[in-house]
């Protein structure tokens, strides 16, 4: 099972390094990681997607609460958080398809923030699903590059992360 | 003050009076500081030497253990002692020079990322940038390393930040803001009272102590609350000496792979396990399907990770074992306790113990058996020596054999299990306790490791006593490859050595050698007696092997004996 973890960590140097090197080391991969200063510039927040099938998570999370720059997890729920991924799509497009190519773009709400003779740039943000999605519809066309920030997320409502 | 000067007000501060180490480039303005500083210092001849004095200073007193090494290769060779001192949870601080803040990332002359190498093997680490956080960074180092589950702290220090002018404001320096490091130190009291409960009900109930128990200081707690309930106690390796040995009918000695039988046919057998300050280890619990099958088990541990880990828990305590341990015993005494209601289990433990001794055999001629040798040491220092092991058979031995009433009095490398690491910190141990004898129980492999520390012993007359089980071999090494590789001694025989009395001598040490069973305790007296640094050469029964033996990945109630083969 996939996890979205959002974890609040002192923004101190080498805490990436701690926190990646941890998962690593106790068998987990990280699906992505998403990593920015919060509301207090003196804490990041990381939103780490992580797969938890082999092993349970909670070693996991235990062995991140040791780090000392840690200050607060949270295994998010997809029912009671929102996330979003953006994702930059190189996709290539002639004449003939690119009004085509810019309709699947609209339908997703996705921007075309740059284009050439032969190619498109689009910006897609959104769910997993979603930019699954249109990645399906685009594949088609020919992509050439893509690139994803990784998710990010955070509690529905008033409650906080 | 300059950086450096500040660096040794706040271990002064933190109260250390001694710290281990070796200079270099990057550590001079440091060194320069302690010249006339009121902190010793004492020179090794390697810096795996200072780590490991450090930790075995630290074990003996209880108090955090510092080394300082230069940058590069200095603080590379420190590497080995803080992975064996976060596996064994011992409070140090490691400082480490580094090269100017300027040269950082430039692959400079002795630049090594120390920092980056050991991420994996501190409780935590510093790379400082800023001089005027050298105070703050090295008290938080302390309280941290200290704290909840001891552990090694390293500090990397660029040089230019010692020669920089530095204010140390005592106020500002000592307070400890970390929003993400609060240890848990009191146990829940509802946990507790379940935990009370369900010993009160156990019929079978076994109580398995660790390091942790040592560490936190709750080996008089242990004491009474296991008197209190009627309930055998055995120890981890790192848990010899939290609940006294020479309690016959309560102390079990040793569990897991090298323990006794009637531990593992205790914990095998139980219907409850009270499991203080361990973690369970692999070499503990053999093949964990089959430990402790029956049991119920209660795990108190201040680290929380480590609860559940390896072995599923029923009743979870996270706090500290001296805390929960007192706790826990306010908790029993509102229960009705008889003697008789595991009357059947302690009669039926006594008699493991009458069944299964452990003994050992006695070669007739002359030749000395290896636990003959740890027995008399045992029997002449009346367990009161302070005894450090290397790694391997003598290990084994030493932990079998000693009988270990005290906490602090055995201090052994369990988690890492480094060879080596034994003498120099029985170096360590022996400054920490100037009065009690120490001792070092090594093989003639693992003192190789680091005898150059002879001249660290020599040089500040530290009368540490090491006894060589010199059996010629790497000796746990030949076990396996004799019992399960077909007697294929690859690599194990080192017959090929210098003659270890010589070596004392060079030194300006004493040198002894019994090469009979007759000798063995007249040069253990002469040895033990004099104030001098002594190695003792014995030379013992070279093929002699452990016993009893877990297989590894084996049930621990499925031991091999000598008499199996
Ligand atoms: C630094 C290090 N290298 C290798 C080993 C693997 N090892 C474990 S026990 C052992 C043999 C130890 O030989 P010795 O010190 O002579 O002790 P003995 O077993 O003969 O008592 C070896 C090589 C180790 N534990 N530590």
């Amino acid at each position: 099972m996939k996890h979205t973890l959002s974890v609040l960590v002192e923004n101190k140097p080498g805490v990436l390094n701690r926190i990646s090197g941890l998962f690593a080391r106790r068998g987990f991969n990280i699906d992505s990681l998403a990593v920015g200063e919060t509301e207090d510039p003196k804490y990041s927040r990381m939103t780490i997607m992580v797969d938890g099938q082999d092993q349970p998570l909670e070693q996991v999370t235990k062995q991140l609460h040791k780090l000392i720059n840690v200050i607060k997890i949270t295994d998010l729920d997809p029912a009671t958080s929102v996330d979003r991924e953006l994702v930059l799509v190189k996709v290539k497009a002639t004449a003939e398809n690119r009004s085509e190519i810019m309709q699947i773009a609209e339908i997703f709400r996705a921007k075309i923030i740059d284009v050439s003779k032969t190619m498109l740039v689009i910006e897609v943000t959104g769910t997993r699903e979603k930019v699954g999605a249109i990645m399906k519809l685009l594949r088609p066309f020919g992509i050439v590059e893509l690139v994803r920030t990784g998710r990010v997320a955070m509690s529905r409502g008033t409650e906080l992360t | 003050m300059n950086g450096a000067t500040a660096i040794l007000e706040s271990l002064r501060r933190e109260g250390v009076e001694v710290v281990f180490g070796y200079p270099g480039g990057s550590v001079i303005p440091l060194y320069d500081a302690l010249y006339d500083f009121e902190i010793d210092h004492i020179l090794t001849r390697h810096e795996q030497g200072a780590v490991h004095a450090a930790d075995g200073y630290a074990r003996a007193s209880g108090k955090v253990g510092v080394c300082i090494a230069t940058s590069g290769p200095g603080a590379t060779n420190l590497t080995t002692g803080i992975a064996n001192a976060y596996l064994d949870s011992v409070p140090l601080v490691a400082i480490t020079g580094q090269v100017r803040t300027n040269l950082i990332g430039t692959d400079a002359f002795q630049e090594a990322d120390i920092h980056g190498i050991t991420l994996p093997i501190v409780k935590h680490s510093y790379l400082v940038k800023n001089a005027a956080d050298l105070p703050s960074v090295l008290h938080e180092a302390f309280y941290i390393a200290r704290t909840g589950r001891p552990g090694p702290v390293v500090v990397d220090i660029p040089v230019d930040l010692t020669i920089a002018d530095v204010e140390y404001d005592p106020d500002g320096a000592q307070k400890i803001d970390l929003p993400g490091y609060r240890p848990t130190v009191k146990g829940h009291p509802k946990q507790i009272k379940a935990a009370a409960q369900a010993i009160a009900e156990a019929e079978r109930p076994v109580i398995f102590a660790g390091g942790g128990v040592i560490s936190a200081g709750g080996s008089e707690q242990l004491r009474e609350l296991a008197l209190h309930a009627h309930i055998p106690v055995t120890t981890s390796l790192t848990g010899i000496g939290s609940f006294p040995e020479d309690n016959e009918e309560l102390s079990l000695g040793m569990l897991g792979m090298h323990g006794t039988r009637y531990a593992n046919y205790a914990v095998t057998n139980c219907d409850l396990i009270l499991g203080v300050g361990v973690r369970f280890d692999d070499r503990v619990t053999g093949r964990i399907a089959a430990f402790a099958p029956g049991a119920k088990v209660v795990h108190i541990d201040v680290d929380p990770a480590e609860i559940s880990k390896n072995v599923a828990v029923d009743v979870p305590i996270v706090g500290d074992a001296k805390s929960v341990l007192a706790d826990l015993l306010v908790q029993l005494k509102k229960h009705e306790l008889s003697p008789e209601r595991h009357l059947p289990w302690m009669r039926q433990v006594a008699d493991w113990k009458k069944s299964h001794p452990m003994t050992f055999r006695r070669e007739e001629d002359g030749e000395i058996m290896p636990e003959f040798v740890v027995k008399t040491i045992s029997d002449i220092t009346k367990g009161e020596a302070i005894i450090c092991t290397e790694v391997g058979q003598n290990q084994m031995w030493a932990a079998q054999y000693s009988r270990v009433t005290r906490p602090r009095h055995f201090i052994s490398s369990g988690g890492l299990g480094t060879m080596g690491f034994g003498f120099p910190a029985s170096i360590g141990a022996k400054i920490a306790r100037p009065d009690a004898l120490v001792i070092d129980i090594a093989g003639d492999g693992s003192f190789q490791m680091n005898i150059q520390e002879l001249g660290t012993a020599m040089n500040y007359r530290i009368p540490v006593k090491v006894c060589i089980l010199n059996n010629q071999y790497l000796g746990m090494v030949r076990q396996w490859q004799d019992l399960f590789w077909n007697k294929r001694y690859s690599a194990t025989c080192i017959a090929c050595q210098p003659d270890f009395v010589k070596v004392a001598e060079a030194y300006g040490a004493q040198g002894f050698r019994a090469t009979r069973a007759d000798e063995v305790e007249e040069v253990l007296r002469v040895a033990f007696a004099s104030d001098e640094p002594a190695v003792i050469d014995i030379r013992v029964k070279r093929e002699a092997n452990v016993w009893p033996m877990v297989p590894a990945g084996g049930a621990i109630d499925q031991m091999l004996g000598e008499e199996d083969r």
